[in-house]
């Protein structure tokens, strides 16, 4: 326990320490989830034209 | 191995052989972060100048690395674009100008929070920092070059010519703490003949290096594979695929 928290105090630094580990963890994250979406409503416009033009 | 090159330049085999290497690359690179985090965070012992405080090295300097590796990275596929107007690279420039964007914010952000508790100020207008900021501008101006021009190859162009202006930019960057005097501190893993920096922090600088570096290359697929599909949606194989057949 005491171990964990003078981890996350890092020696009097946390805030800089886990402001950085932060917004690091954000932007990576961010640019994985954008193409991801982006990638998932391509597929399936392309999906709907096809069907659409199947129909028709 | 020359056709292997040659399938991957006609954007259906990239998109095929890109989809089977995808899961693959953010597996190691997860396992690879994981790795680097344990070593930087709980491994590797405190800095005896810098106390806990240097751990930000850790996501610092890998991003600083990343920011200037995917400017060359975009610049030369850029030129690959003007010069043999090759599709693929105009892809691989456009879809890196955004993530090499992040690293760069990120290389700034994460160094302003290291330098305020070390030198005691978020910023200094110097030569270093300076130049990093330019470069995100850089990067700014070519991803809003692509988001301006309609035209597809028309915009590729235009940013491709930025970008090759823009690579001054990069040996000033990396060179700036030698030439000018700087609250910066001098490269601690270049000088390859004797580093001066323990191996328990090394290797987990490494690690994270590496472990960025294919971060980079899984969104630049990831990226790359929905422009190719836009780009080709009216051609036979997206919309045989678009079919499910």
């Amino acid at each position: 326990m005491e171990a964990l928290r003078e981890f996350f105090n890092m020696g009097g630094y946390a805030f800089y320490v886990w402001s950085a580990y932060g917004v690091t963890f954000i932007v990576l994250v961010a640019n994985v989830a954008v193409p991801f979406i982006r990638a998932r409503e391509l597929r399936a416009r392309l999906a709907r034209q096809a069907r659409m033009e199947r129909s028709s | 191995m020359w056709t292997f090159f040659h399938q991957l330049g006609s954007p259906k085999h990239f998109y095929r052989i890109s989809g089977r290497l995808l899961p693959w690359l953010a597996g190691i690179t997860a396992l690879l972060m994981a790795a680097g985090l344990y070593g930087g965070l709980i491994n590797a012992p405190p800095d005896y100048q810098q106390g806990e405080s240097y751990r930000i090295i850790f996501i610092h300097v890998p991003s600083a690395w990343m920011s200037l590796f995917i400017y060359v990275i975009m610049a030369a596929a850029g030129a690959a674009g003007l010069i043999w107007r090759v599709k693929l690279a105009d892809v691989v420039a456009a879809a890196s100008a955004p993530i090499g964007a992040s690293f760069t914010f990120l290389a700034l952000v994460t160094g302003s929070l290291w330098g305020k508790p070390m030198w005691g100020t978020y910023w200094v207008w110097d030569a270093r920092l300076t130049s990093e900021l330019l470069l995100l501008f850089l990067y700014f101006g070519v991803i809003g070059l692509h988001a301006a021009i309609e035209d597809k190859r028309t915009a590729s162009r235009a940013a491709a010519v930025l970008a090759l202006v823009g690579v001054v930019n990069i040996p000033i960057i990396h060179f700036s703490v030698q030439w000018w005097s700087t609250l910066h501190q001098g490269p601690t893993v270049s000088k390859l003949d004797a580093p001066s920096i323990h191996l328990s922090m090394l290797v987990p600088l490494l690690i994270m290096a590496l472990a960025f570096k294919l971060y980079y290359f899984t969104v630049l697929l990831m990226r790359a594979r929905t422009e190719v599909l836009e780009r080709e949606r009216a051609s036979a194989w997206v919309r045989e695929l678009a079919r499910g057949t």
